[in-house]
């Protein structure tokens, strides 16, 4: 049997984008499930759990990003992760 | 011995113990390991992951303590990478499946993401950047595979390889312990070339890789003046090559004693010998020779070796210094000619598909007019020093000199009206550089008070060949019939109409050539300051007459191979000494 696999598309809302502090947010987040969840710019992806990696979309506010994921707890980590985008990663109320 | 060709593009030799750099300038060992120490190998880089990341709150907390914590933060960036689980993970399947050494896996896989990040074309990612390769460097000291950085604590002679060097990591290496350098790629008219020339640092570019066959501190000798690079070489070799440092030398103490005498050929035509330099320190040296002036102070070097934009006084502070060094003599300021592979620490241009073909030196001051009016403000000023003349470089359409010009005079009526003590009546002169220019010269003339012919550009333009590949090496050649004919429709229109003309480019210090350049009718060069006493005594060996047979003869030739192979013939006819054994 395959591992489940999902995805879904999320927005970076906060204004600085996605600099250095969402980019360990996301991949401390993603580190707590076991599944690989992989976020996409253009043709470029970058592995959640990597924060350098993710770091390296250069992913500005407004930008649209797929994110999917693969494993036994797919569907979980990747609501968890698009409700970091979602939220701004928490720096929307200080803006 | 390994015996090694390239392309020599500053003359001279050199023997020393070789210090390798890789591309970021750390000694990188590129091995692998066997498989049994793997794990003690990532013990190792664990290890260090740990005590950079104690050196790093020590950094932020003493920093915060003196500065407070916003100046502490500075260090949680470098922090926070440094816990990045997705690093770590990476870092130990290149080192326990791949087998690759810690200090090559941090290396390559820190570079890679600094690479990334700087590409990002965002300010505040770009920072990150640093940080990235900050936190290589760190990790590399930690692990003992790098000594801080080498180029910065020199304590010996060394020959410097690598893989390539920038203009301004050239202009900034440490003349007193680097004797010369060789580097896998750069071509024949390369900036870094012309630095190397300034700096009196035999150099041999364009090599091809050779940096994972040579190591740290193997005996290299740079022979500047026929392209090769000899890794530990045989007594006899070594033998060879002492002799022939003898034999320089003693050429070089006979140079030496046409100092005083004029540039003046046999039959009493005077010849204006002038010197390019970069650096304002530079002025000494071409007096030491007895250069008659500065025919080409190249001004972008301001930029290329400080971290800073230079103000208006850096500029008129470093004009000054060489208007003032000169006692009188003339200097020919360029404005600035950045763009292409001469770069400031902060860009000026979007990433471009053809930087030559580019927003590059006169359009590039043309679009930044803070920076250029700057500049000419700053000439202006200093021009109530001495005699300065300025000049605009890569001009290839009216329009732009006359907007050059008309800056020129805006700037003047600003320092008129500030009251500020300038000169408003200096003589503007423009490169000739780009095919266009010639095509259309008889116009500009009658808009400039002085030509100036730059070879290296030149060049490339006419021959569609990039100066800084290794690749096209071959056809970069100044003494191609079609460059040569532009350069004669250049001279031919200058002294129609009485306008000044030299000759600044690369091609002016070749003596063979110089030959010819006298015989088309140039009567004034600007040389780097190492070549005045061959120039001069080229100049003072012939008569005008044999030089213009030879540019009879050499303007029915057909290819750059027989014009060099000709005028190295009459060169030993004419001047023996000067042709190297």
């Amino acid at each position: 049997m395959s591992n489940p696999s999902c995805q879904q598309t999320v927005v970076v809302k906060n204004e600085k984008g996605l600099h250095l502090r969402p980019a360990e947010l996301v991949a401390r987040l993603a580190m707590q499930f076991d599944s690989t969840v992989m976020v996409t710019k253009d043709d470029q992806s970058a592995d959640c759990k990597n924060m350098l990696s993710v770091l390296t979309l250069g992913a500005v506010q407004g930008t649209q990003l797929g994110l999917s994921a693969e494993g036994s707890d797919a569907a979980e980590a990747l609501s968890a992760v698009a409700e970091l985008f979602d939220q701004g990663f928490h720096e929307l109320d200080s803006e | 011995m390994l015996e090694l060709q390239g392309i020599p593009v500053s003359p001279g030799v050199a023997i020393g113990p070789a210090l390798v750099l890789d591309d970021e300038g750390y000694r990188i060992p590129r091995c692998l390991i066997p498989a049994a120490d793997t794990t003690a190998e990532w013990g190792r880089l664990l290890s260090a992951f740990g005590k950079v990341a104690k050196q790093l709150e020590v950094n932020r907390k003493q920093t915060a303590e003196r500065l407070g914590e916003e100046a502490g933060r500075i260090f949680s960036a470098q922090q926070q990478m440094l816990s990045d689980p997705g690093l770590l993970a990476e870092l130990e399947g290149r080192v326990r499946q791949q087998q690759q050494s810690a200090a090559y896996a941090v290396s390559r896989v820190l570079h890679r993401y600094a690479e990334a990040l700087g590409k990002l074309n965002s300010p505040f990612l770009a920072e990150r950047a640093e940080d990235v390769l900050d936190i290589e460097k760190q990790l590399l000291h930690r692990m003992g595979a790098v000594t801080s950085d080498p180029l910065s604590n020199l304590d010996e002679p060394v020959i410097l390889l690598a893989r390539n060097l920038t203009p301004s990591e050239t202009a900034n290496l440490d003349r007193q312990y680097v004797r010369g350098f060789c580097t896998e790629i750069g071509g024949p008219g390369g900036h870094t070339a012309i630095v190397a020339k300034g700096l009196e640092l035999p150099a041999v570019v364009g090599i091809g890789q050779f940096l994972d066959r040579i190591g740290q501190g193997s005996q290299v000798i740079v022979d500047g003046d026929r392209g090769c690079m000899i890794v530990d070489p045989d007594q006899a070799t070594i033998d060879r090559y002492e002799e022939r440092a003898q034999i320089r030398q003693k050429l070089t103490l006979r140079l030496a004693e046409l100092r005083d005498l004029p540039a003046e050929t046999v039959d009493g035509q005077r010849v204006t010998l002038s010197a390019n330099i970069e650096f304002p320190h530079e002025v000494d040296a071409c007096l030491q020779r007895g250069a008659d002036g500065i025919g080409l102070y190249r001004t972008e070097f301001l930029y290329l070796s400080s971290n800073e934009e230079p103000s208006e006084e850096d500029h008129y502070e470093a004009y000054t210094e060489v208007i003032g060094a000169l006692q009188g003599r003339p200097v020919v300021i360029r404005t600035l000619d950045l763009g292409a592979d001469k770069m400031g620490h902060t860009s000026l241009t979007e990433p471009e598909n053809n930087p030559f073909l580019g927003l590059r030196s006169i359009r590039l001051s043309l679009k930044n007019q803070d920076l250029f009016r700057t500049q000419i403000r700053a000439v202006l000023r200093a021009a109530v020093h001495g005699d300065v003349r300025m000049m605009f470089p890569l001009i290839s359409t009216l329009q732009e000199l006359r907007t050059a010009r008309m800056l020129v005079n805006i700037v003047i009526d600003d320092l008129r009206e500030e009251g500020a003590e300038f000169r408003s009546d200096i003589p503007i002169g423009m490169m000739v550089e780009v095919p266009a220019a010639v095509i259309m010269i008889d116009r500009f003339a009658e808009e400039v008070d002085f030509f100036s012919i730059g070879t290296n550009d030149l060049v490339q333009y006419t021959l569609a060949v990039d100066r800084s590949n290794e690749s096209v090496a071959e056809l970069y050649q100044s003494s191609d019939p079609a460059v040569l004919r532009l350069i004669q429709q250049t001279v031919d229109v200058s002294n129609k109409t009485n306008t000044p003309v030299g000759i600044c480019g690369e091609m002016s210090s070749n003596p063979a050539r110089v030959l010819l350049l006298l015989g088309l009718g140039v009567r004034s060069f600007s040389v780097p300051p190492l070549a005045i006493p061959r120039i001069k005594k080229v100049i003072r060996s012939v008569t005008i007459a044999d030089c213009e047979e030879i540019a009879d003869r050499v303007m029915q030739l057909e290819s750059a191979r027989e014009v060099d192979l000709y005028l190295l013939d009459r060169l030993g006819d004419l001047v023996p000494e000067l042709v190297v054994q």
